[in-house]
């Protein structure tokens, strides 16, 4: 059977896919890739479905060797330099690796996270339906745990069909603020620290994992209603302020029920470009209301199935023009909403 | 707010969650009209629903924020809320093994002493009422209690321990846990049981869910062994009294 064996990897360095639903009421959070976005564009350049399990790489690269047959594999996210055998991959292309070889993922140069997506996917078994590994709990992943040097594993697929795929040119990279919704607990602030969140910026601390990111940057101050409440559920994005005032937005492995008070929720399509924000990185805040970002998640979600699209053969010359037109209207969607 | 007459409050959670929220107060007839809510809406199922987290005292509720009709939703919730039974519905019976004191409960004897109790009265206290489960929630398997003899009710430590073991049963205020996994916990440990709520690869990988009843058992510490290498197994442990 065709496999990657773990040559090195970093510590967080595990096996993500679109994220475990239907077990919060068990208090098993969702996990899944940081960066859903990256994991479906790995996942199309290889030929897969969005959602497939990758192996998402945190920062550090790592070392791979493919055994047993050829794979096709891809890489998307945080930006890292993919060799096989010493020699560069294009960026946004899948390639087909030989028995034998050695993939080389370099350290993230920007971004935080990067996803490796092998074509047909990785034969492991899952656990409570999904593939993904929460770290803190060892549910899900290879074993319950992190990736580590001599790991193995087992591809689905023998040999890849098709052929190598590439995207002709990157996706937007986002920018401008992260918009939030207000709630589920806004009411337990004072107006004052509304205004400071929409007002002032924020820097992503040094306690930045897959948990949650802690923020630097002025106090949120409760209001009388004080900072318990009684435990509920936490969505993802969900801006949570403790006692100390300082907010911690909470991500994939998050804890599924919480007591301090929510402020505000990041919109979904801004997640993926939050979570790829390094320790140091200045944020700031912009507040939309539900309608606002259902739109925005509307037409950013039809920008990126028409950047999907325009996937094609690796290697294949020039573009015809409605793909250029297409790559024109998503930059449009992209440029309005700042 | 009246249990009697409820009012909701539809608390935005981004564009891809909703809260329910049915009251403040940990409260059986507020619990019971979550969980009324979470059945229907796990058997309607609307398009773009992905998931339902009942809580104390609320219901949040994920979509696909492309799919789902969030103002029919809203409607179909606020038409269903007059109608929700406030009573709860008899679930599920476990009889959970608790070693009292001791390495297993650690706070036993100074939480006793706080309250003018010898350990034997404190573990009778604990282990009388008929729990019901408000919610799983934290972290895999963590059952939320409520119950606790007002009595023996003990704000949390100021100083959270970094580190307790699986299956640990504690109070913190009212309410009181079992605990699912290792994790830190600022509550009061009254003993341990060899039960384990969560455990991947069993079936079921969760032998408790919102609703169900706990009664705690006092069993001798010299029992550990046994059952614990029993729970390892897969076996529940717990005994199931109304199925």
């Amino acid at each position: 059977m065709t496999s990657l064996t773990v040559l090195a990897a970093g510590p967080a360095t595990s096996i993500q896919d679109a994220g475990r639903f239907g077990w919060q009421r068990y208090g098993v959070g969702p996990a899944g890739a940081m960066d859903r976005l990256s994991l479906a564009l790995a996942n199309a350049i290889a030929g897969n479905p969005p959602g497939t399990g990758a192996i998402e790489f945190a920062l550090a690269g790592g070392r791979l060797r493919v055994e047993g047959g050829p794979a096709r594999v891809s890489l998307a996210g945080a930006d890292c330099l993919v060799k096989i055998d010493g020699a560069t991959v294009a960026p946004l292309s899948s390639v087909t690796v030989h028995d034998g070889q050695t993939i080389e993922v370099g350290a993230a140069r920007s971004g935080m996270f990067a996803y490796l997506a092998v074509a047909g996917g990785f034969a492991l078994k899952p656990a409570l339906g999904s593939l993904s590994l929460h770290h803190r709990t060892g549910v899900g992943g290879l074993d319950g745990r992190a990736l580590r040097a001599g790991d193995r594993l087992l591809l689905k697929l023998q040999e890849p069909a098709g052929q190598d795929l590439a995207l002709p040119s990157s996706p937007p990279a986002g920018s401008g603020p992260m918009r939030v919704v207000l709630g589920p607990q806004d009411d337990y602030f004072t107006p004052d620290a509304i205004r400071t969140l929409a007002e002032n910026p924020y820097t992503v601390s040094d306690q930045a994992d897959r948990m949650g990111l802690r923020l630097r940057g002025p106090k949120l101050d409760h209001g009388a209603k004080g900072y318990n409440i009684v435990s509920d559920g936490i969505p993802t994005g969900a801006i949570q302020v403790p006692g100390n005032g300082l907010p911690l937005i909470l991500l994939a492995d998050r804890q599924t029920t919480g007591g301090y008070p929510k402020i505000a929720t990041v919109i979904s399509w801004d997640l993926p470009r939050l979570v790829q924000c390094r320790p140091g990185t200045g944020l700031r805040f912009a507040i939309v209301d539900r309608g606002e970002a259902v739109r925005i998640a509307k037409a950013e979600d039809a920008a990126f199935r028409k950047l999907i699209a325009t996937i094609r053969p690796a290697g294949l010359a020039g573009f015809d023009s409605s793909e250029l037109l297409a790559l024109n209207l998503i930059d449009g969607v992209v440029d309005a909403r700042h | 707010m009246s249990a009697d007459h409820p009012v909701v409050r539809f608390l935005p959670c981004g564009d891809g969650a909703v809260t329910v929220e049915f009251g403040t107060k940990i409260d059986p007839a507020l619990s019971a009209r979550v969980l009324a809510l979470d059945a229907i809406l796990d058997a309607e199922r609307p398009a773009g629903f992905i998931e339902a987290v009942p809580t104390y005292r609320s219901l949040m509720v994920q979509f696909d924020p492309l799919a789902f009709d969030y103002e029919a939703f809203e409607s179909r919730v606020r038409a269903l809320v007059a109608g929700l039974d406030p009573a709860p519905k008899p679930g599920r019976r476990w009889k959970v093994p608790v070693m009292y004191g001791g390495k297993f409960g650690i706070d036993l004897e100074a939480t006793a002493e706080r309250h003018g109790l010898t350990p034997s009265q404190l573990i009778d206290k604990h282990a009388a009422p008929a729990y019901r489960v408000y919610m799983i929630g934290f972290m895999p398997g963590f059952t939320y209690l409520g119950g606790l003899d007002p009595a023996i009710a003990t704000p949390r430590r100021l100083d959270p321990r970094p580190h307790t073991p699986a299956g640990i049963i504690s109070i913190g205020g009212i309410q009181a846990l079992i605990g699912g996994q290792a994790m830190p916990s600022g509550w009061h440990i009254l003993g341990q049981t060899p039960v384990r709520t969560f455990m991947a690869g069993r079936d079921p990988a969760f032998l408790t869910a919102a609703g169900d009843e706990i009664v705690f058992v006092p069993t001798p510490a010299d029992r550990w062994d046994a059952l614990d290498r029993a729970a390892a197994a897969g076996e529940p442990v717990a005994e199931l009294v109304t199925p």
